[in-house]
């Protein structure tokens, strides 16, 4: 359950139904593997059994040999494509080692891809596989930040004497002497696992190339169309025109792995273009766990000096990030530095993070990006405070918070957009107090101690945190007048379930003033838009939406002009009803949207306009936000821990949401809850395990926990709207925020919970069953 | 993720079947319900070059079969058939309890009891709930039909005291005398997953409320279900009050030797063991109180 | 699929009957979306877990990712395509739409599957009853709570008929 408390108006603010359900509730959505691909051929990869290792040779006759086996490549095969894939945020003092595609001589995490079998079937291409033999020199590798920054320990990258990538660091203020004349300081050590997207559909891409145009047409599950483009069109050497990516009508699930750019979408299209067939390779769920980037590792040690009513003096905060076995982009950890003060007066703070190469699989953006290990450190040290100084935890963050009043807030530190971290609108006393409102927090508090008692263990956690999104550099829309007399929308952002078809109708419905029957939305296809960034980091509704509403206002303009023109009045006479532009809303003094079409669009051969009306009913815009938007929110959570087995029930959850104005409130807050499941599982579930030699341990779903509807609370989620004076819908990102503090809530909770057990400590996320009964038994102990 | 390359049999008649194993051995699997084995033929663990499907076999082994005083469950009975008998329910309604704790519907729904039963994994529930019972297996050869004793079924992670070319035909089941209940639960990550460990616990008790006989079998700790005898002996002679419930409860807890994987170490294991065995123990106990009211 | 053994079966589509000459090791699930291109049933994990693959066969729900299309002879098979043949939206998938059960749609067929079958058992009349309904099944966008309310709604609307 849900309210908002935003102004409605138009059908912007409200919930419309999705025009997506139909088809996916029958059946009939168009996911990739559901195109028919004449001809297509079916692939494989080859991938590495090994975390770090040379590869001595591959011999793949015997899988060439196999019938129904069109072509085997090994990376050396492919010599020409070997290029390295770009870290997508990159630094100066980056020591970025070249991830390549499909590399030739040396592995660097297990599931690395090596060699690419085509086949008529996946059955066939799997039988192949088997039959290939590698030979490998194994290499010492790196499982863990742990071991990456031991002394004398492996190295990830053969011939390295260090494993740090980077190392980033954010201040603000005199960190070092405000800690020293705290006139309190505790500090702590916190860790946050490896997890994943798993989205339910997996990667995949088919291409296929016409060599008849030149025209190399690629359809990919990505979240960036245009940034694959880019890629390709750099690394084949073609021009951007001739290769076009299509991420399909339906995208099941995307949250950061499908935004990043991976090796197997550089071979297979090369490989079509090669063999001169189309292929199609659709990632299985074992590819995934090995190969879909990761997130989450890090270590925190973190440190506060606060006054005895709980103030922040200053925060010190050591971060161990696993960048995995290269550098797709240090957007993660770069988000994880700013994210830690959150909505906090913090005047003196110094963030230091060490990015360390491994060997796994790479890390990049999963929903929350950064910020859920930064706010699990920053909030668990909030409740840690709270305990030293026996204030109420409530009342700390009460005491910390920036006020309505202060925005734009200045923090004094960068975000990963590179613009100064400024908090553009929120009112976080409000999240707090609505959260705690909504718990009836006394009376809970007084409840708790009664439980106690008894010997229940019953905790309550809290968790605030900002969120950073709507990030730039820009994203696009393009609004044209079909010839069949139709309003189309245009996009470059492609969706993967958010409900792009419904939201960016809405949007143009409002600035047309047109019925939103009449308006079409189309996604993710880099020929019908030239240029786009992607879906990620909660920034599309903050910039395709302004982008829409442009674009769509301007094209209100061309129609009333031209129907203007034909009715011959004034533009501003001009209404629509129905498709209808009339004038004063006389429908039999009307132009509808076919004839304006068939007038300005369509025209007649060799035949002059009418006077005045101008060719070509289309239109667009491109919304480059000046900075970050930041959205907000309060979890709080409600526990009881089974001292025996560890089990965690949760009695009650609060999420206090901001994300500005919203367009269509109902698909809100099924972004919030969705996070919140995704939150769930890093607080107490997803655990994608490795071992000392960086081997996978959990490498199917009966060891690695998705939650399901038995482990997802019922949520009390209620928002409240502080526009974005950023851009003119007001909107910031909704995708992320019931993710990030989950983890921190949960911990909190847990931690309060066994308290009455001599304060057991809860380090590390997920807060698994065993690790709270380690926890207690080692209280207990001490 | 697709199966490797196998030749598919689905026998009409069980000696078909049976001449079958004889002649493959090894080199075959049999295919029941294909809850665990088609997962790992998918990820290609399990490489195999026949597949005998025995789903096309007579009718007769897919029907519960009650006698005086036992029940066999054949070899196509599926786990929701049995978890939804009301006559089982009635008589062994620890089966039941169990049953409803494995997996999903959808996995029962194809599932067989036999099919888990030879399985033989030890984190599963339905060996451990047998462990706990006068069970005994009938297996079919083309050599002849033997009985085995649960004592003797389980013998090691995956590994159960059939030969490759036998058939577990059906487990028979002697329903436990009046006066008996039991009980099972166990510990999962999530709903449907499999247990971090399980405890399946039958006591028979006089009606004075003394045990004359205990049965303790836990899950998920070692490589076969583990009777726990001096838990049972323990137990044995005493009434189910409190302190004997605390302490099987830390005596189970020294009897188990669990190693540790990546959701939870031995000693978490150990912990919960006992943890199960006093909640199964109170569970018959409460059950025990239901009866005498 | 077109390997050298082949296996004649019969089997009842969605209703329908249909012949079709299958090889030894191909999954229900990659002969209905392959041969059939009935591809609104979907694959998510292969190993039974996600659910997304989910279809009735002969009443019962069951992983079409686990079964061999060759075992599907003589049976009856109901896939999400058939839940509304007439492309009408069945009340179940009314109420899935109604309470923004579904935002990808990749498991939603699934979803609908299991709980087709589940509804079929008896009505769903408490929040629990439909978590447990509902958990055989992952879905990895909506948080659940639309789906325990379509299912709830769903139950209500089918007992009163």
């Amino acid at each position: 359950m849900s309210d908002h408390a935003g102004a409605v108006k138009g059908m912007i603010g409200t919930s419309v139904a999705r025009r997506e359900d139909d088809r996916l509730l029958t059946g009939r959505g168009r996911y990739l593997d559901d195109l028919e691909l004449p001809g297509a051929l079916a692939a494989a990869f080859v991938r590495s059994t090994f975390a770090h290792a040379n590869i001595r040779s591959i011999d793949a006759e015997a899988a060439r040999a196999l019938p129904g086996v069109i072509a085997v490549y090994t990376g050396a095969d492919l010599m020409e494509i070997q290029k390295p894939l770009a870290p997508k945020v990159t630094h100066p003092q980056l020591r970025d080692h070249p991830r390549l595609p499909m590399p030739p001589r040396a592995v660097h995490y297990v599931g690395e891809p090596i060699a690419v079998v085509i086949a008529r079937t996946r059955y066939l291409a799997e039988d192949a596989i088997e039959l290939i033999e590698v030979d490998y020199e194994e290499l010492p590798a790196v499982g863990s930040t742990a071991a990456a920054l031991a002394p004398g320990g492996p190295m990830a990258h053969e011939g390295d004497d260090t494993n740090i990538a980077v190392t980033l660091s954010q201040s603000a203020g005199n960190t070092d002497q405000a800690m020293r004349d705290a006139p309190h300081t505790v500090s702590a050590e916190f860790t946050v696992t490896r997890g994943g997207g798993h989205s339910m559909e997996c990667r995949a891409v088919a291409a296929r190339h016409d060599p008849a145009t030149g025209q190399l047409v690629v359809w990919d599950t990505t979240q960036s169309p245009h940034y694959a483009r880019q890629q390709l069109s750099t690394i084949y050497d073609m021009p951007e025109d001739d290769i076009r990516i299509i991420a399909p009508p339906d995208v099941g699930g995307g949250f950061g792995p499908k935004a990043q750019f991976y090796g197997e979408e550089v071979v297979i299209p090369w490989v079509a273009k090669k063999i001169g067939r189309p292929v199609k390779w659709v990632e299985d769920r074992s590819e995934n766990f090995v190969s879909a980037m990761m997130e989450r590792s890090q270590t925190h040690r973190i440190e506060v000096g606060f006054d005895d009513e709980g103030h922040l003096i200053a925060v010190r905060d050591h971060v161990e990030h696993d960048q995995g076995a290269y550098c797709a982009g240090l957007q993660v950890p770069s988000i994880t530095t700013s994210t830690v003060p959150g909505p906090y007066h913090v005047p003196n703070i110094h963030v230091e993070l060490l990015a360390c190469y491994t060997n796994m699989v790479p890390t990049s953006s999963v929903r929350g990006a950064g910020r859920p290990q930064a706010v699990f450190a920053m909030e668990r040290m909030m409740d840690r405070i709270a305990e030293h100084l026996d204030i109420d935890p409530a009342l700390v963050r009460e005491r910390n918070l920036i006020q309505a009043d202060e925005f734009p807030y200045e923090v004094g530190i960068t975000f990963r957009d590179g613009s100064p971290l400024t908090y553009d609108s929120g009112d976080f006393p409000a999240l707090l107090s609505g959260t705690l409102d909504r718990l009836d927090y006394p009376n809970l508090r007084a409840e708790q101690a009664e439980l106690r008692a008894e010997g229940r263990l019953v905790g309550i956690g809290l968790a605030c945190y900002v969120e950073g999104c709507g990030l730039g550099p820009y994203e696009g829309a393009k609004v044209r007048l079909t010839n069949r007399g139709r309003i189309l929308v245009t996009l470059a952002a492609a969706g993967q379930g958010q409900g792009y078809e419904t939201v960016y109708a809405q949007i143009a419905s409002d600035a047309l003033g047109l019925d939103m029957a009449y308006i079409d939305v189309t996604t993710g296809d880099t020929s019908k838009i030239p240029f786009g960034q992607g879906t990620f980091a909660s920034r599309i509704t903050a910039t395709a939406g302004p982008a829409t509403y442009q674009a769509a206002q301007q094209m209100r303009e061309r129609l009333t002009e031209t129907a203007a023109i034909l009715l011959k009045c004034h533009p501003a006479e001009i209404t629509f009803v129905g498709d209808r532009a009339c004038l004063d809303g006389d429908t039999d003094k009307a132009k509808t949207l076919l004839e304006l079409a068939q007038v300005a669009n369509v025209g007649k051969h060799g035949i002059t306009l009418p006077k005045g009306v101008r060719a070509g009913l289309e239109t667009s815009a491109y919304f480059a936000p000046e900075r970050a938007a930041y959205a907000s929110g309060a979890h709080a959570a409600v526990v009881e821990v089974d001292p025996d087995t560890g089990g965690v029930t949760i009695l009650k959850y609060v999420i206090g949401h901001d994300c500005g104005n919203v367009i269509n409130p109902k698909l809100v807050d099924g972004q919030v809850l969705g996070g919140f499941a995704h939150g769930i599982g890093n607080a107490m579930y997803e655990e994608a395990a490795y071992d000392a030699d960086a081997q996978p341990q959990a490498a199917s779903y009966l060891d690695y926990s998705l939650v399901s509807a038995t482990e997802v609370p019922d949520v009390e989620l209620f928002h409240i709207h502080t526009p974005s004076p950023l851009n003119p819908l007001g909107a910031k990102g909704a995708g992320e925020g019931g993710t990030i503090p989950a983890p921190a809530a949960i911990a909190n909770a847990v931690e309060d919970a066994l308290r009455p057990l001599g304060a057991p400590r809860i380090n590390h996320a997920p807060v698994t069953p065993a690790r709270i009964v380690d926890a207690i038994e080692h209280a207990a102990a001490t | 993720m697709k199966p490797g390359r196998f030749t598919y049999h689905a026998p009409r008649e069980l000696d078909e079947a049976l001449a079958m194993l004889h002649e493959y051995g090894d080199e075959a699997k049999v295919l029941a319900g294909g809850q665990s084995l088609m997962p790992m033929l998918n990820f290609r663990l399990a490489q195999i070059d026949h597949l005998i499907d025995i789903n096309r076999l007579p009718a007769d082994l897919t029907e519960i079969r009650w006698a005086a005083d036992t029940v066999a469950i054949p070899a196509l009975v599926r786990q929701r058939h049995v978890e939804r008998s009301p006559e089982i329910a009635a008589a062994l309604p620890v089966l039941t309890a169990a049953l409803h704790q494995v997996a999903h519907p959808q996995i029962r729904n194809r599932g067989t009891v036999c099919g888990s039963l030879a399985h033989a994994d030890p984190a599963a529930e339905l060996p451990t709930v047998m462990s706990i019972l006068d069970a005994s297996f009938t297996v079919a050869s083309a050599r002849g039909t033997r009985t085995v004793d649960v004592a003797d079924f389980f013998q090691f992670h995956l590994t159960t005291a059939m030969e490759p070319d036998e058939l577990l035909l059906r487990v028979r089941i002697t329903l436990p005398p009046p006066g008996t209940h039991a009980a099972f639960h166990e510990f999962a990550t999530r709903r449907g997953d499999f247990a971090l460990a399980g405890v399946a616990a039958l006591c028979h008790t006089d009606p004075a409320g003394v045990v004359r006989d205990c049965r303790i079998a836990a899950a998920g700790v070692s490589s076969t279900p583990q009777r726990l005898t001096a838990v049972e002996n323990h137990v044995i002679g005493n009434t189910l009050d409190d302190t004997v419930i605390t302490e099987a409860g830390a005596l189970a807890r020294a009897a188990v030797d669990p190693t540790g994987d990546i959701h939870a170490g031995a000693a978490y294991r150990q912990r919960l063991t006992g943890a199960l065995v006093r909640r199964a123990l109170t569970d018959i106990r409460t059950q025990q109180e239901v009866t005498r009211d | 699929m077109t390997e050298t053994t082949g296996h004649l079966i019969s089997v009842t589509i969605n209703g329908a009957t249909q012949q079709h000459v299958v090889d030894d090791r191909t999954t229900l699930a990659d002969f209905l979306r392959e041969r059939l291109r009935l591809t609104g049933t979907h694959l998510g994990c292969e190993h039974g877990v996600c659910g997304a693959c989910t279809v009735i066969v002969d009443g019962a729900a069951v992983r079409s990712c686990l079964m061999l299309a060759v075992q599907s002879d003589g049976s009856q098979v109901e896939t999400v395509e058939g839940l509304s043949p007439e492309g009408e939206l069945g009340p179940l998938q009314q109420a899935f739409k109604d309470n923004r059960a579904l935002q990808c749609g990749f498991c939603t067929s699934g979803f609908l599957m299991s709980v087709t079958a589940a509804l079929r058992e008896g009505p769903v009349h408490d929040e629990n009853h439909a978590r447990d309904v509902l958990s055989g099944n992952i879905c990895r966008c909506t948080g659940y709570s639309g789906l325990v309310q379509a299912v709830l709604d769903a139950s209500k609307e089918t007992d009163g008929e």
